[in-house]
């Protein structure tokens, strides 16, 4: 306990230093800024822009798709020697895509949602003055911005860039023999994956230290806010399979460059045997989906700590069943790491691990479904305020309920057979973790919008955003689960040397014209974003009527958050249209109780 | 040229959104709120919006399910297919009443609790007995999913070579193409290794070993109706997958090891192509090929040729760029058609003798 106050103690200290400030330089402030709020700006701003090249890429391959027979001179602009005469190469097809997921995975959801909001909020959601290390938070970003800059670099690899899927399965990505991409490309990519591995974990260790020591006075841990526990979560996870990704990385690296074989064995390729012996690709595949599933965890936790905070303030109504939306996070975070497996029910491992992942997989449908329940209850009976963040969070319920009840089938050993890798997958997995994070980001922006910039966002582009987002993304990805049923494989270049699939080509167009919609709708997004920053009018300090300790910072930042002494906390942040017996709201005319404001006469404390 | 017209398009864009955003502002009437936060007017709109779209999310559905339907592959061509079609139907069924349930209970909430002034929502935290009703539910649920699951995969997964008589076959995948090699009279595959490979030895079978004389290599997989025929895959170079959609199938081809998998196959190719299913299917092809073909012809190229349908085995692991052609057809036939075709094939020591005496 002393040890804690201790700590406290410091912060306070480290206030009162900046107190009397000195003067910032330009550099110090926007570039090598050690402050989380600052920090959290550049993930974001970095995020969106990784976003932009990642959507854009999709564009490129989904016309591809719709349109296998015709020339598009952006091809010729975009892709270059790759796209000579308007004819997409089919090695840049599979580059597109694999850059497409690595980068709206890695760079756009993992760094871009919980990089932003982990910085932003965490310090000031637990009344901390900024993160345990500035310092390495600051290395954390340069560390993600070098990375991205490495991955943007490798695009322009002579052979063209890492085009083994995302998931770059060896022997395809360890032997420059087999495809293109697996030369140049592929070291760029594993060279900026190892220091984005660096990057996160760095972020993490952060995140937790700061989340356990560095909680205000009477912030216990049952107070925090759904979205710190989940930041929290998110952060171990990362923690404990991150790493592993990085020896996956490293013993990639040393199969491609010093001729060993963990990966590789027996083969024969361009008209020569190779000397790798006893090496196995499925252990690759193990080590992959060890960080591979939690990822998918790691990318979803942070929208749904996003979404159960708005929803509950806008809903003016607290969170329904804290306790087991707590419970639900932790038992995500704990299954996901025992899961791998379904991604290889048909790699050739043993069928009896099969069975044992089916069954682990099915289990997590559980916490799951006990969260779209929670966050329906919460809505029923409530006095729901639709901001733009509000929408965006209804429309992540939404997806994730859409995308998440396809896994049941998928998770299925049996039923994996044959859905395996095609279409089906990627509907499941779209709608599921990316359109849901994608939404949970969004969200994020426009309620924390005011926080970040003292500004607010133009409420009606956000719902032009929003209902032109709904329908693109639904429009592409539910037809998609039946163009996979049909047996279609992902990752083909066209479809058409298989005349059987030919009755599915019409459908792909519908699919790709929604890609464009959706699409469209995301540059009202950047066009409000933008512009708001500037022009935007001036934010009040609370102007969603919140509970958490962020709204009583003042609305322009300063270095340590709070000008004075640190919040107190007196309750739990979901006090909202809490009543007396005898009907009235606790305070007289406010359906809402902030966190620092004592219990009334009379008032007992939620026991959650 | 491009460059300036795509500029031209982006600038043009850009004036767009500005104007767009330029209406946005004129619209509001100076005075009224402009706090950018939610008022009663945009609630009521919102929510009644979210009902609009749960409500074109059920047509979307409907309509997917009702003009996609040919989109579904056919009854199974496998035994075991049988069994995995009613487990995807029992598990279709589950998710899609759960999902028009929950999502029209979300969206339908969004709709009735839009937002008003003087509204007062409920303080309700938490309630026991609802959530214990609601984890309860999903474990029985699964629970009797995930049993049915495993009773149908274990029995699908073990392949059990002394069972009958069945027939074993190599596939043998390659940048970018399959090979089959039946085991011959013995019914014994050779020992192979990319390692051997050479000349006409493509597939790197072991010379040496006596069982190998007898395999034979063919770039067709023909396989009788109502035979069990277990799998043995090899891979020369990367991962491939072998992906059999019409008999439930598929299992990945690795390099360093020999994966298998087996199934019975139960209706003829011939059968298959005379199924009601099978000739709708087919004639809506030979439709759009044809119209194809008139545009392809007028371009001056060639015409497509008619489409009969067979079974085919695709490559389903990204494998190179050519990994979208990576296929290989299958004939279902009788016994004796099948005995017929085989007895052609020439072995794999014929072939060697052959080359040794030219």
């Amino acid at each position: 306990m002393s040890a804690i106050a201790n700590v406290h103690d410091h912060a306070e200290d480290h206030a009162h230093d900046h107190g009397h400030h000195h003067k910032e330089t330009f550099i110090t402030k926007y570039i090598f800024s050690e402050d989380h709020k600052m920090i959290s700006k550049q993930y974001l701003i970095t995020g969106l822009i990784m976003g932009i090249i990642g959507i854009a890429m999709s564009l490129l391959f989904r016309m591809q798709i719709a349109w296998p027979d015709h020339k598009f001179t952006a091809y010729e602009v975009l892709l270059g020697k790759f796209g000579e005469d308007g004819v997409m190469d089919p090695g840049i097809y599979l580059a597109l895509v694999t850059i497409h997921g690595t980068i709206m995975v890695f760079f756009v959801l993992t760094a871009g949602l919980s990089g932003t909001f982990s910085n932003l909020l965490i310090p000031l959601q637990i009344g901390a003055r900024d993160m345990a290390s500035g310092f390495l938070n600051m290395v954390s970003y340069w560390l993600f911005f070098l990375s991205s800059i490495i991955m943007i670099l490798s695009l322009f690899a002579e052979a063209g860039p890492a085009s083994a899927g995302w998931t770059i399965y060896p022997p395809l990505s360890a032997l420059p023999q087999a495809i293109g991409g697996s030369g140049t490309g592929m070291t760029l990519w594993l060279v900026s994956m190892a220091i984005f591995i660096a990057s996160s974990l760095l972020g993490s260790l952060n995140y937790v230290v700061t989340v356990i020591n560095l909680r205000t006075k009477g912030m216990s841990m049952t107070r925090m806010p759904l979205t710190i526990w989940a930041f929290f979560v998110t952060a171990i996870i990362g923690v404990v399979s991150f790493p592993v990704l990085l020896s996956a990385a490293l013993l990639l690296i040393m199969d491609r460059s010093f001729g060993t074989s963990f990966y590789l064995s027996d083969i024969y390729i361009q008209g020569e045997v190779l000397h790798n012996q006893g090496g196995s690709p499925v252990l690759f595949e193990h080590l992959f989906w060890f960080l591979g599933h939690p990822e998918v965890y790691i990318v979803l936790l942070p929208a749904l700590g996003i979404t159960s905070e708005i929803i509950a303030t806008n809903s003016r109504k607290p969170i329904f069943g804290y306790r087991a939306m707590v419970a639900s996070i932790l038992a995500i975070a704990f299954l996901s790491t025992i899961v791998w497996g379904h991604h290889m029910f048909v790699s050739g491992m043993n069928p009896f691990l099969g069975s044992v992942f089916t069954f682990t997989t099915l289990l997590i449908a559980i916490p799951s479904a006990v969260k779209s329940f929670n966050y329906i209850t919460t809505l029923w009976k409530g006095n729901l305020q639709f901001n733009p963040g509000m929408l965006f969070s209804v429309g992540l319920v939404s997806t994730f309920i859409t995308g998440g009840l396809t896994g049941i089938i998928l998770g299925d050993s049996t039923l994996d057979i044959n859905v395996h890798d095609t279409y089906f997958v990627v509907a499941h997995f779209h709608l599921v973790m990316g359109i849901s994070a994608l939404y949970g980001l969004f969200a994020g922006v426009y309620h924390w919008f005011p926080k970040m910039y003292g500004k607010m966002m133009n409420k009606n582009l956000g719902y032009a955003h929003f209902w032109i987002t709904a329908i693109g993304a639904y429009g592409v990805f539910f037809p998609m689960h039946f163009v996979g049923m049909a047996g279609l494989p992902r990752r083909y270049y066209t479809n058409s040397n298989f005349p059987y699939f030919d009755d599915l080509a019409d459908t792909n167009v519908l699919i790709t014209v929604f890609a464009f919609i959706a699409a469209f709708a995301q540059l009202i997004f950047l066009y409000n974003f933008i512009i708001s920053i500037f022009y935007g009018k001036k934010a009040e300090q609370n102007p969603w009527n919140s509970n958490t300790l962020e709204w009583t910072t003042p609305v322009k930042a300063t270095h340590g958050n709070w000008p004075g002494e640190l919040p107190i906390v007196h309750r739990w942040p979901y006090d909202y249209s809490k009543t007396n017996e005898d009907g009235e709201y606790v305070i007289a005319g406010q359906d809402y109780v902030p966190q620092t404001v004592p219990l009334q006469e009379g008032e007992e404390e939620m026991h959650h | 040229m491009t460059v300036f017209l795509t500029i031209v398009v982006i600038a043009l864009f850009g004036i767009t959104l500005w104007q767009m955003s330029k209406i946005l502002n004129l619209s509001k009437v100076s005075g009224e709120d402009n706090s950018q936060v939610a008022n009663d007017k945009d609630n009521n709109l919102q929510g009644k919006l979210m009902l609009v779209f749960v409500v074109l999310f059920y047509i979307l559905m409907a309509y997917c399910f009702i003009q996609y339907n040919s989109y579904f592959l056919p009854e199974s061509a496998s035994e075991h297919g049988v069994d995995y079609d009613r487990l995807m139907l029992i598990s279709m069924v589950l998710i899609m009443i759960v999902q028009i349930l929950t999502q029209g209970l979300l969206h339908f909430f969004a709709y009735k609790y839009r937002g008003k002034k003087e509204n007062k929502a409920l303080f309700f935290a938490d309630n026991d007995k609802l959530e214990f009703i609601w984890t309860i539910i999903p474990v029985i649920v699964l629970a009797g999913l995930i049993i049915y699951g495993l009773f149908t995969w274990t029995d699908i997964m073990n392949i059990d070579e002394n069972e009958g008589d069945p027939l074993i076959v190599e596939l043998y995948a390659y940048q970018f193409d399959w090979r089959a090699r039946y085991a011959g009279a013995d019914n014994e595959l050779g020992k192979a290794n990319v390692r051997f490979i050479e000349g006409i030895n493509t597939l790197g079978l072991d010379v040496s070993d006596g069982y190998g004389k007898d395999d034979k290599i063919t770039n067709e997989l023909h396989l009788p109706v109502n035979r069990k025929v277990i799998f043995k895959m090899r891979s020369q170079d990367v991962l491939h997958s072998a992906y059999m959609p019409f008999f439930r199938a598929q299992m990945n081809v690795v390099p360093g090891m020999i994966t298998e998998f087996a199934y019975t196959p139960t209706l003829t190719s011939e059968e298959m192509r005379n199924s009601e299913f099978m000739i709708e299917k087919v004639a809506t092809i030979n439709k759009i090929r044809k119209e194809k073909s008139k545009k392809l012809v007028k371009a001056g190229d060639e015409a497509l040729e008619e489409y009969t349908f067979d079974y085919y085995l695709l490559c389903n692991k990204i494998c190179g760029v050519s990994h979208y052609n990576m296929q290989m057809k299958i004939i279902v036939e009788s016994e004796e058609d099948y005995e017929a075709w085989i007895k052609e094939q020439t072995t794999f020591g014929e072939q060697l003798s052959a080359q040794a005496s030219n």
